[in-house]
């Protein structure tokens, strides 16, 4: 009975070493390609800016803010390579620069109350806007006063958002007959520019080559790099969107309680996010396929694997549930069918990490967990 | 960066091999976590319920996120200001623990000056400056100047003990410049605060007053050198006086109100505690406030308030290591037998109708009497605070103190992080500390070493 338990321990064991090694590998291929179709995005919401930029039309400012909103799909599936000190949040990552929120709407532009705040209402601040005085401005002072990212375009594109039944609605006219409508221009151009470098930065640091970070996280022992990913869900699932962005609107009942609040897409946030975790456990992203962290689940708990995968489908489905905007739903009664759709998600999404958690443990890679915490 | 991950379970269930340790590592009691890395200052209570654990999270959100000048579309993050120190509590307290020390001299986040002027305010507490009210803010709106530039200058200061060594140890020296309403008064007395690390202060609400007050002597009855005086402050919830527990000088008689007046007086955010930003009438007056627009009235709704202050009450401390040791042992029977343990004291018991439950009955290990001791002139700030002389402060909590390198990657210690490791923060002791720091002085290399590695292991 010991000997052939032994035999087949060996026999497993090299095979699920060979698998960790896979999966690693496979989870960078993901997140690569995850990457590059948002710096893609990116790239087309640039040069549709450029082209606004240069002639300013009414269809051109649409055509941007649907532009805006596709760009955003992509990069919310990367979100789940945060929490472990991958490229995007390590020390000089790049998270704060390209998706910080809330942003200080009054340090960039006029905001109700007060016409002429903001840099591109002040010269005496900066002379030219461009990408150069964003990077700088957004440095100085030790706690910087933010005005970058898919936030700050976002909200250049917007404006703010005092209404019920409908995003922001900052006029056409703010960037052709508007004061300062130039700057306001500029500043929406080096915006988006500097928000193509920094997706450049990390789209390179996935990429199959030498002395990236993806060379360095692949050729590590598999445990370590796993418990990194497994901690990138876990913390998604769990601390951010359970906590951060559903438990504290829920609980603040605050209508800009929100991340895209200028554009009301938080629902695509959410449910983006999700479709993140999905990926890396189904190893797919679009036409890239492969093993993904399901795999390893099945080897070492079958049961529970399954109930992952039940988790996030009840997840994403619960989520798309959530009405339109979200910033109505959350307010009302707590019987309201909104705040009751936000509870189920809350819990769904909590119960997802717990489950993240109890595989980290099965799978022994809870150690590795915090170590990399 | 600015996380918490709710993987306490899995640490819990880690240690749990089957047999309990040994009592001296659960510091917090039940409420302990064990971790040793830079989140140790950051985890929810052992033993958290999952709704407390919720209204943690949701603290956890304000306590990291930045306010933003008002009015802006978050509005429930709006109000910063208009003069302030912090755009968020993080910012001076990152990964909950202490401050940032000062890079050459140049203020960085995490300290703040406090100043004042002879006399008592209305509610006992120090008398502002006319002009500058009780802190110095050297962040400003965009429109607005800051209230001053604030530099360090250190200076070579020798220190002599009793067996007649001696020791260089650096003296700060306040640098205030472009003061933007004109001069400080001619009595100002100033004094630099370092932001101390956060984790443990539900324990330390829990404690019963008598407990504290258990500690106290006054007149030094007992001939130890000791005192241990008790501060009487406001508490404003209350609407009377109160005993001091939190801050420096213990002039803090709750925690809510020590987080109150920490979002007012460092960030500029009201509440219901402090509708009122603090402004001194002068600059109510005169300040050129231009556009500055308020947030909500108050700018944190009570709600906020009370969901940080859930937070802050239920961080756990992080359990000792190594205990075990032979050196570790031997450290803490010179502990004993110096006298660091008449002011630090190991071990106390918090009250059974404690706040939340998870708090209630706690066996815990802060290594302080919460009391405030005369130390002496070189560490006098010559400023009162409420019942605090200037040079009385209170016994800071050693808990957590051997993770403090991992979490804040620095060691500096004392108020305003003069000391720049822990045997500078011994030979600082004077007053009521000078003996025991005598005795450090005079100890051999071998039994200091066994010191250091007690005080590693907490």
């Amino acid at each position: 009975m010991k000997i052939s338990l032994q035999l087949l321990l060996f026999s497993i064991t090299p095979c699920l070493a060979s698998l960790k090694e896979e999966l690693v590998e496979h989870y960078a291929d993901v997140l690569h390609a995850t990457y590059r179709q948002t710096l893609g995005e990116a790239k087309i919401l640039d040069e549709m800016i450029g082209d606004f930029v240069g002639k300013p039309t009414g269809e051109r400012f649409l055509k941007i803010k649907a532009q805006w909103i596709k760009s955003r799909l992509p990069y919310s599936q990367t979100e789940v390579a945060r929490f472990y000190d991958g490229p995007i949040d390590d020390e000089n990552g790049f998270e704060g620069w390209i998706n910080a929120w809330p942003i200080d709407e009054a340090y960039l532009d006029y905001v109700r109350g007060k016409p002429e705040s903001g840099l591109i209402n002040n010269s005496a601040k900066a002379r030219g806007i461009d990408e150069e005085t964003l990077f700088e401005l957004n440095e100085q002072g030790g706690e910087a006063d933010i005005c970058t990212g898919y936030h700050a375009i976002e909200f250049l594109l917007w404006g703010q958002d005092f209404f019920e039944n409908s995003p922001g609605q900052r006029p056409f006219a703010d960037y052709t007959s508007e004061k300062n409508a130039k700057r306001r221009r500029d500043a929406l151009q080096a915006c988006s520019r500097l928000l193509v470098t920094h997706l450049s930065t990390l789209a390179a640091e996935w990429s199959p080559e030498k002395e990236n970070y993806r060379d360095r996280f692949t050729s590590a022992p598999a445990g370590q790099s796993l418990s990194k990913i497994l901690t990138g869900m876990s913390m998604l699932s769990g601390f951010e969107l359970a906590s951060e962005r559903l438990a504290v609107a829920y609980d603040t009942r605050n209508q800009e309680d929100e991340h895209s609040c200028f554009s009301d897409t938080t629902h695509l946030d959410l449910c983006y996010n999700i479709k993140g975790i999905q990926n890396v456990w189904r190893g797919e992203f679009q036409a890239v396929k492969g093993p993904g962290i399901r795999k390893l689940a099945e080897a070492a708990a079958p049961a529970l694997a399954a109930e992952i995968t039940r988790n996030l489908d009840q997840c994403l489905l619960l989520a798309e549930g959530i009405p339109v905007p979200f910033d109505q739903a959350v307010r009302g009664e707590e019987d309201a069918p909104g705040r009751v759709k936000i509870l189920k998600c809350i819990e769904s999404l909590e119960h997802l990490n717990q489950n993240l958690l109890i595989l980290a443990e099965k799978t022994s890679l809870g150690m590795s967990i915090k170590a990399s915490q | 960066m600015k996380y918490f991950p709710l993987l306490s379970l899995t640490f819990f269930s880690m240690i749990l091999w089957g047999k309990k340790l040994p009592d001296e590592y659960y510091s917090g009691g039940e409420t302990t976590v064990f971790i040793e890395n830079n989140k140790a200052f950051s985890r929810p209570l052992a033993n958290i319920s999952p709704k407390t654990l919720r209204h943690h999270s949701i603290g956890n959100s304000f306590f990291n996120q930045n306010w933003i000048e008002a009015p802006a579309s978050a509005t429930g993050r709006d109000g910063l200001g208009p003069i302030f120190n912090a755009r968020s509590c993080s910012a001076c307290h990152p990964n909950d623990g202490k401050g940032r020390p000062l890079m050459n001299g140049v203020n960085k986040l995490g300290m703040v000056t406090r100043i004042s002027i002879p006399g008592r305010a209305d509610d006992g507490g120090p008398l502002g400056d006319p002009r500058y009210g009780t802190q110095l803010s050297d962040f400003a709106l965009p429109t607005l100047e800051p209230e001053a530039r604030i530099r360090i200058k250190y200076t070579k200061t020798l220190a002599q003990f009793a067996n007649q060594e001696s020791f260089f140890l650096r003296k700060p020296e306040l640098v205030v410049t472009n003061l933007s309403m004109g001069p400080l008064s001619d009595e100002i007395r100033f004094s630099n605060r370092l932001a101390p690390p956060v984790h443990g202060m539900g324990l330390i609400d829990a404690l019963a007053d008598a407990t504290i007050l258990s500690f106290a002597d006054p007149d030094d009855r007992d001939g130890d050198g000791i005192s241990g005086r008790p501060n009487t402050v406001w508490d404003r919830e209350k609407g009377r006086n109160g005993l001091g527990r939190f801050g420096w000088k213990a002039s803090q008689a709750t925690l809510k109100q020590q987080i109150a007046d920490a979002f007012l007086n460092d960030i500029g955010i009201t509440s219901e505690l402090h509708p009122r930003e603090a402004l001194s009438p002068y600059q109510h007056e005169t300040l050129a406030l231009g556009t500055h627009k308020d947030g909500a009235t108050p700018e944190a709704s009570d709600k906020i308030i009370d969901r940080v202050t859930t937070y802050l009450a239920t961080i756990a401390p992080p359990a000792r290591r190594q205990i075990e040791e032979d050196g570790v042992k031997r450290g803490q029977k010179i502990f004993q037998q110096i006298k660091c343990a008449s002011c630090h004291i190991p071990e106390m018991v918090t009250r059974s109708d404690a706040s939340l439950p998870e708090l209630a009955s706690q066996i815990i290990r802060p290594y302080s009497d919460f009391l405030l001791h005369d130390m002496g002139p070189r560490l006098a700030d010559g400023r009162q605070d409420f019942e605090a002389s200037g040079r009385e402060w209170r016994t800071p909590p050693l808990w957590g103190i051997g993770l403090q390198h991992v979490v804040s990657r620095h060691s500096f210690f004392l108020h305003d992080g003069r000391a720049q490791n822990v045997i500078e923060a011994i030979l600082w002791h004077g007053g009521e500390g000078q003996d025991s720091c005598d005795q450090f002085v005079a100890l051999p290399r071998d039994k200091k070493e066994a010191l250091f590695e007690f005080l590693n292991s907490l």
